[in-house]
């Protein structure tokens, strides 16, 4: 057999591989992705059409609940970029992959770049479904064209957020069913949350603390902002800085964790 | 490794194994690892034997850089196991003892994935890829999902994994646990090409007598953790005694008398099958000189064998027990290695 000759930049070439590896096998289990877009859609109907008295509290900010309601599947769908990610770490971790890639020069930070892409790669998919299926469905979007790069940058770097999140708990705790264990807990983040009614709306006290202290609240006020008000800098700062906040704390922690995991000397 | 290029089958002083006075204790557990002393030459391949639970998965562990030794010292192609860990893992090619595969990928895919992780240019990947695919007997099935895959079929997609990027050194963790005998023998084949043809250094851990015979230079028979011996399979055979010879008198035969003509070749023994036995004096040269005094004396038999040392009756001489059965889950007192199921 011929020599054999090596890359440089090992980094962007181990990461790029992973990456391909990541989509490639999320793109074959149809049941990581179809739920992902199915039940946030489902759920978005129920609440519009259960919920669309609201529209009637006076300072409601829109006569469309559908479009206030719009952004909730955004959120719903990056939390099942948790699970995705953490859930394939995990896996590879519980069924010896992971000892596989030990075993060859890869870097933990090109491992941890690659497994988000498979995440990010869903987040496209789920962003322009909901936005079509929202649009189709009768939804406006104030913030026009030049809104939708905006919408879907956003949506990636919740999606992110989410994923390096899945990531650190999938190296932590090793086990799939420890990931899938988080799902109820961001589902409680997210109904704590001014999913249903804006802040300024909520009558109870403790829910409206709650809400006013979960960063779930921004990243949604984030997101419906471009579909009920156009453009509301402040809202899409706070947004971004929550969810970009939330991706560095996270990945931190995963490269923390995957430092742990890799044991080889 | 960057920019260098390396040939795969120049044999070098470094491309061995070198391990002296090895420990692993686990946090919770016994020294599964205790004081473990080795050397293996350059293209050998060397047979580590021995029941499940005696050290041999943990051995491979350290010498593969998964596993940090709790004492003593490993080289492994010229590098220290504890401190070069990156330098080894470049030398070095690695099928554990499950084949860790991801099911949604293609044989052919799982090649590229490997052969880009260790930073092969990719213009080179799909040659070496489907050179190896072809190899190990799997080009028809390169493009289909390994789930689909047999045991034999990933256990082969396991050894040109490990190909990929020209090691000198190859370990191979029990690679033929749970094939059927015509992949066991389709593995052996594969891996005697590789020491004979291309000069690879091969570990093998394993737990079947017959593999370690049939491929091994050289073999190091481990038990409780500890080297209890070491040699090649014919010296360590040797070692423990000459063969012997039963035989089963035909229905009209005086067992006295065949008794008599075998006691010439040897010291008699007891027979467990209603015949007569010998040990040989010579060793297995003599057998065709026994048949020939028997017939030439008109002693019909009914059966005759010959029972030559095994590596059995090695690891019963040296351990007191029988290999086959003799082990037990390799114990772990910390969080376990995810790919073994035990050694």
């Amino acid at each position: 057999m011929e020599a054999v000759a090596y890359a440089d930049s090992p980094f962007r070439t181990q990461a790029r591989y992973l990456a391909w590896r990541s989509v490639v096998r999320t793109a074959r289990q149809p049941i990581m992705i179809v739920p992902t877009l199915v039940f946030p859609l489902f759920l978005l109907a129920i609440n519009a059409s259960g919920l669309s008295a609201a529209t009637e509290i006076p300072g409601f900010p829109t006569d469309s609940y559908l479009t206030f309601a719009l952004a909730f599947p955004f959120i719903q769908g990056s939390i099942f970029a948790t699970n995705t990610a953490g859930t394939n770490l995990a896996e590879d971790i519980q069924n010896g992959f992971f000892n596989r890639l030990q075993l060859t020069p890869m870097r933990g930070s090109s491992l941890l770049a690659g497994q988000l892409a498979g995440v990010l790669m869903v987040a496209i998919v789920q962003a322009i479904t909901y936005l079509l299926v929202g649009l189709a469905a009768g939804a406006h979007f104030e913030a026009g064209i030049w809104g939708v790069p905006v919408l879907f940058a956003l949506s990636f770097a919740i999606s992110a957020g989410f994923g390096a999140f899945g990531l650190f708990v999938g190296l932590r705790s090793g086990s799939g069913e420890a990931v899938q264990g988080l799902f109820p807990l961001m589902f409680v983040l997210l109904f704590l949350s001014s999913a249903s009614l804006p802040r300024d709306l909520i009558q109870q006290d403790w829910f409206q603390t709650a809400a006013t202290i979960n960063p779930v609240s921004y990243v949604i006020e984030a997101v419906r902002s471009l579909f009920v008000t156009g453009w509301d800098g402040e809202a899409l700062a706070l947004g971004f800085i929550v969810a970009s906040s939330f991706f560095v704390v996270s990945m931190i922690a995963a490269s923390f964790a995957m430092r742990e995991r890799l044991e080889r000397t | 490794m960057t920019d260098s290029t390396k040939l795969n089958g120049n044999r070098r002083d470094t491309d061995g194994i070198e391990v002296i006075d090895l420990v692993h204790v686990y946090k919770k557990g016994p020294k599964a690892v205790d004081g473990v002393s080795l050397r293996v030459g350059p293209g050998e391949i060397y047979g580590f034997l021995g029941p499940n639970g005696a050290g041999k998965s943990t051995t491979v562990h350290i010498l593969t850089t998964l596993l940090p030794p709790t004492d003593g010292t490993a080289r492994v192609a010229g590098y220290d196991v504890r401190t070069e860990g990156r330098a080894v893992r470049d030398e070095i090619g690695v099928a554990l003892q499950e084949a860790a595969l991801d099911p949604f990928l293609t044989g052919r895919e799982h090649m590229r994935l490997q052969g880009g992780l260790h930073g092969l240019v990719p213009d080179q990947i799909k040659p070496r890829a489907d050179a190896l695919l072809e190899r190990v007997g799997l080009s028809d099935a390169a493009d289909r999902r390994v789930g689909g895959y047999s045991g034999g079929m990933k256990r082969r997609l396991d050894l040109a994994l490990a190909l990929v990027h020209g090691p000198r050194i190859l370990f191979l963790d029990e690679p033929t646990t749970g094939l059927d005998i015509q992949s066991r023998t389709a593995l052996w084949e594969e891996v005697e090409g590789l020491a004979d043809d291309e000069g690879v250094t091969v570990f093998l851990t394993t737990q079947y007598l017959e593999e370690a015979d049939a491929l091994a230079d050289r073999v190091g028979i481990i038990d409780q953790g500890k080297l209890v011996a070491e040699g090649t399979p014919a010296a360590l055979k040797a070692e423990i005694g000459r063969p012997t010879v039963e035989a089963r008198p035909a229905e009209d035969v005086p067992l006295e008398r065949l008794e008599a003509a075998l006691a010439r070749f040897g010291e008699p023994l007891p027979s467990d099958h209603g015949g007569a036995a010998v040990r040989l004096a010579e060793g297995t040269g003599e057998l065709a000189e026994v048949v020939r005094a028997l017939d030439s004396e008109g002693i019909e038999f009914a059966d005759l064998q010959l029972h030559a040392p095994s590596l059995n009756d090695v690891f019963l001489a040296k351990t007191g027990r029988s290999l086959e059965g003799a082990g037990e889950e390799e114990p772990t007192g910390e969080e376990p290695i995810p790919e073994p199921a035990a050694a």
